[in-house]
C-alpha cells in the first residue's frame, strides 16, 4: 500500500469541558477523495483547522508528506502544499475575482517583496490565475468584483485560488454549501477529476456528492471518528445509521 | 477610474500652479504656504501606505516625522557650530548637505520604524493605535528632556541646507525641491500600491486568513510597509524642519500624528493623491479660516466629522466615486 499523503495520530482539542476533538486518526492515500461526514457540531470544522495550523492541537500528531508539521503555523503548513478552501467564503472582497487568483498565484511563488512592476501585468501570474478560473468555468466573471458574486460562484472561486496553489492535498470545508442543485453536480464532476492531481478531504454536508465522490467516509460524531470505509459500508453500518444518517431520516 | 485620473492630475498640477502665480504676484508667504502643503502632504503619503494599503492606524507617526527632522536639526546644527556630532569610534562631523540629511532621516525612520512596528504589530486595532501613540509620546517626552539639542526650546538652524545647483533660501527654489520629493514619493507609491507587495499587502487587509492560506504572512507584509510608510513620513520630516529652519518637540507631539491622520482622511484614505487633496485643504482653511477665528479648528472639526459620516471617500472619494479595483 502506498503512503499516505496525509496522516493525523490521535489528534486531540478540548474547549473546557467539551471534547471537540477526541483521539482522531486518519490517513489521506494519493488519488482518493476521503469524505468527512457528521451532524452539526460533531467537531469537523474544528478537525480542519487543527489539519490547516489555524487551532493548536492538544495532543496528537499531523504529518504531512512524511513531515511533522503539527508545531507549523498556517503560512508554513500552506507552503508546504495544504491547499485549503472554507466553510464560508475567505475571499478578498474588495478585488476582482482575478486579483484573488492572482493573489494565489503570487502565494505559491512566494515573491511577494516586490515593488515596482505591476503584478496584473505579470503574464505568468495572471496566466495561471485565468487557468484557475477556466478550470471551475468563472473566467467570465474574471473582472467582476468579488464582492458582487453570488454566494456559489465564490464558492467556486474559494476552490479556484486553492487550484492556483497546486497543492500536494486539498482540504475542502464544504465547497458544496449553497450551490444548488446544478452547480453541485458540476462541482462533483470537477472533484471527481481533481482526485488525480491531489488528493481531497472532503468535509461535505451533501450526500449525493459524499457517496459520488468518496472513495472511504469517516464519520465524526461528538469529536470521535466512529466508523470509517467505503460509501456502502458505512451506508450499512448500524452505529452510523443510528447516529447519523438515521437522525437525518428521523427529521 | 478615468475622473480620478483627471482628479489627480487636476490636485498634481495644482501645487506648482498656484507657486507660480504667487511667484508672479510676488508674494513669497504664498509660495511658502504651497510648499508646506507638499511636504505635508509627503507626511501624509507615507501615513498612507500604512494606513490606506495596509489598514494599520498608526497614532504615531509624528515620530517618524519628528526623528527626520531632528536628524536634520541635529546634523546642521553640529555644521553650523563646527562641532562633531561624535569623534569615537569614529568622526561623524555635522552637514548642510541636504542629500546626506535626506539619507539620514530615511534610515533614522525606517529604523525606528522597524523597532516600533515589531513590537506594535502584533497587537490590532485600538491597541495597535495606542501603543503607536505610547511609542510617539515617549520620544517627545525624550526630545523635550534632552538638553543637547535645545531641549522644549528646540533647535535652530540659521540658514537653510544646500542643494546642489539651488538656492534654497529662494522660496520657489526650495518649492520645487519639496514638489520634487513629493512626486517621486506619490510615483513610488502609486507603484507599491500596483506591485505584488502592494496586491499581497491590501489583501491582507481585506483578509489576513486568506492571506495565510495562500502561504503569506500578513505580519512581515505589515513591518514591511510601516517601515517604508515611517520612512517617508521621516523625509518630510526632516523637509519641515528645513522650510522652518526650526525643529522642536513640537513635531513628535500627538497632535502632529493627529494632523498628518487628518490630511489622508480629509483626502481619502488609501486614495493616492487623498494626502495632496487633504494637506492642500487643511493649509487653505488655517489660512482662512485661522484669519477669520482662532478657532478655526472647530470647523475643522466639523468638517473632519462630515467626511467620516457621510464622505467615507473623503474629498476625492466625494469627487470621483468609488475606487475601481486597478487593472
Amino acid at each position: 500500500m502506498t503512503d499516505p499523503l496525509l496522516k493525523i495520530s490521535n489528534l486531540n482539542k478540548s474547549f473546557g469541558a467539551l471534547k471537540a476533538t477526541d483521539d482522531v486518526s486518519l490517513t489521506l492515500l494519493p488519488g482518493e477523495i476521503h469524505a468527512l461526514i457528521g451532524p452539526n457540531g460533531a467537531g469537523k470544522s474544528t478537525l480542519i483547522k487543527q489539519v490547516a495550523g489555524g487551532l493548536v492541537s492538544d495532543s496528537g500528531r499531523v504529518e504531512f508528506s512524511g513531515r511533522d508539521v503539527t508545531s507549523l503555523a498556517t503560512v508554513a503548513r500552506a507552503r508546504a502544499g495544504l491547499g485549503r478552501t472554507f466553510q464560508i467564503s475567505s475571499l478578498a472582497m474588495e478585488y476582482t475575482v482575478l486579483q484573488n487568483v492572482v493573489l494565489g498565484a503570487l502565494g505559491k511563488d512566494g515573491r511577494v517583496m516586490r515593488f515596482f512592476r505591476p503584478v496584473m501585468k505579470d503574464r505568468d501570474l495572471v496566466d495561471r490565475g485565468m487557468a484557475a478560473l477556466t478550470r471551475v468555468g468563472l473566467e467570465d466573471k474574471a473582472a467582476r468584483r468579488t464582492a458582487d458574486l453570488s454566494h456559489g460562484q465564490r464558492r467556486l472561486l474559494e476552490v479556484a485560488v486553492a487550484l492556483t496553489l497546486e497543492p500536494k492535498v486539498f482540504l475542502m470545508d464544504e465547497p458544496m454549501a449553497g450551490l444548488g442543485a446544478s452547480g453541485s453536480k458540476r462541482l462533483t464532476a470537477f472533484l471527481d477529476g481533481l482526485r488525480a492531481q491531489a488528493p481531497i478531504l472532503l468535509v461535505e454536508h451533501d450526500m449525493d456528492a459524499v457517496f459520488a465522490l468518496a472513495d472511504r467516509i469517516s464519520v465524526l460524531v461528538y469529536g470521535r471518528i466512529i466508523a470509517t470505509g467505503t460509501a456502502d459500508e458505512i451506508k450499512r453500518d448500524p452505529a452510523v445509521r443510528e447516529a447519523y444518517l438515521g437522525a437525518e431520516d428521523a427529521a | 477610474m478615468a475622473r480620478e485620473t483627471l482628479l489627480n492630475i487636476v490636485l498634481f498640477l495644482m501645487l506648482p500652479v498656484t507657486a507660480g502665480i504667487a511667484l508672479l504676484l510676488d508674494e513669497p508667504f504664498i509660495i511658502t504656504l504651497v510648499t508646506k502643503a507638499a511636504i505635508l502632504a509627503l507626511a501624509g503619503v507615507g501615513l498612507n501606505i500604512a494606513l490606506g494599503l495596509g489598514g494599520l492606524v498608526s497614532f504615531g507617526h509624528a515620530a517618524f516625522f519628528g526623528l527626520g527632522g531632528y536628524a536634520m536639526g541635529i546634523l546642521a546644527s553640529h555644521a553650523q557650530s563646527y562641532t562633531p556630532l561624535m569623534e569615537t569610534p569614529f568622526l561623524i562631523e555635522g552637514t548642510k548637505s541636504m542629500l546626506v540629511i535626506w539619507g539620514a532621516a530615511l534610515v533614522t525612520a525606517a529604523l525606528a520604524a522597524l523597532a516600533i512596528g515589531a513590537l506594535s504589530l502584533r497587537t490590532t486595532g485600538v491597541y495597535f493605535i495606542m501603543i503607536t501613540l505610547a511609542f510617539g509620546q515617549m520620544l517627545y517626552y525624550f526630545a523635550i528632556s534632552w538638553p543637547a539639542y535645545g531641549g522644549e526650546d528646540g533647535l535652530s538652524i540659521y540658514i537653510r541646507n544646500d542643494f546642489p545647483g539651488l538656492n534654497t533660501l529662494d522660496p520657489i527654489q526650495f518649492f520645487a525641491i519639496a514638489f520634487g520629493v513629493l512626486a517621486i514619493a506619490l510615483f513610488g507609491a502609486s507603484r507599491i500600491a500596483k506591485a505584488p507587495f502592494g496586491l499581497a499587502l491590501f489583501a491582507a487587509r481585506q483578509n489576513a486568513e486568506r492571506v495565510e492560506t495562500v502561504g503569506l504572512t500578513p505580519f512581515r507584509l505589515r513591518l514591511v510597509a510601516f517601515v517604508i510608510s515611517g520612512a517617508v513620513t521621516g523625509l518630510a520630516g526632516a523637509l519641515f524642519a528645513d522650510l522652518n529652519r526650526f525643529v522642536s518637540p513640537t513635531m513628535f507631539s500627538w497632535h502632529t500624528s493627529g494632523e498628518i491622520m487628518v490630511f489622508v482622511i480629509l483626502g481619502g484614505v488609501g486614495r493616492l493623491f487623498g494626502p495632496v487633496a487633504g494637506a492642500a485643504l487643511f493649509i487653505l482653511l488655517e489660512h482662512v479660516l485661522g484669519g477669520i477665528s482662532d478657532f478655526w479648528q472647530v470647523y475643522l472639526g466639523i468638517l473632519l466629522l462630515l467626511v467620516v459620516l457621510f464622505a467615507r471617500g473623503g474629498l476625492i472619494g466625494t469627487l470621483a466615486g468609488r475606487e475601481v479595483a486597478h487593472d
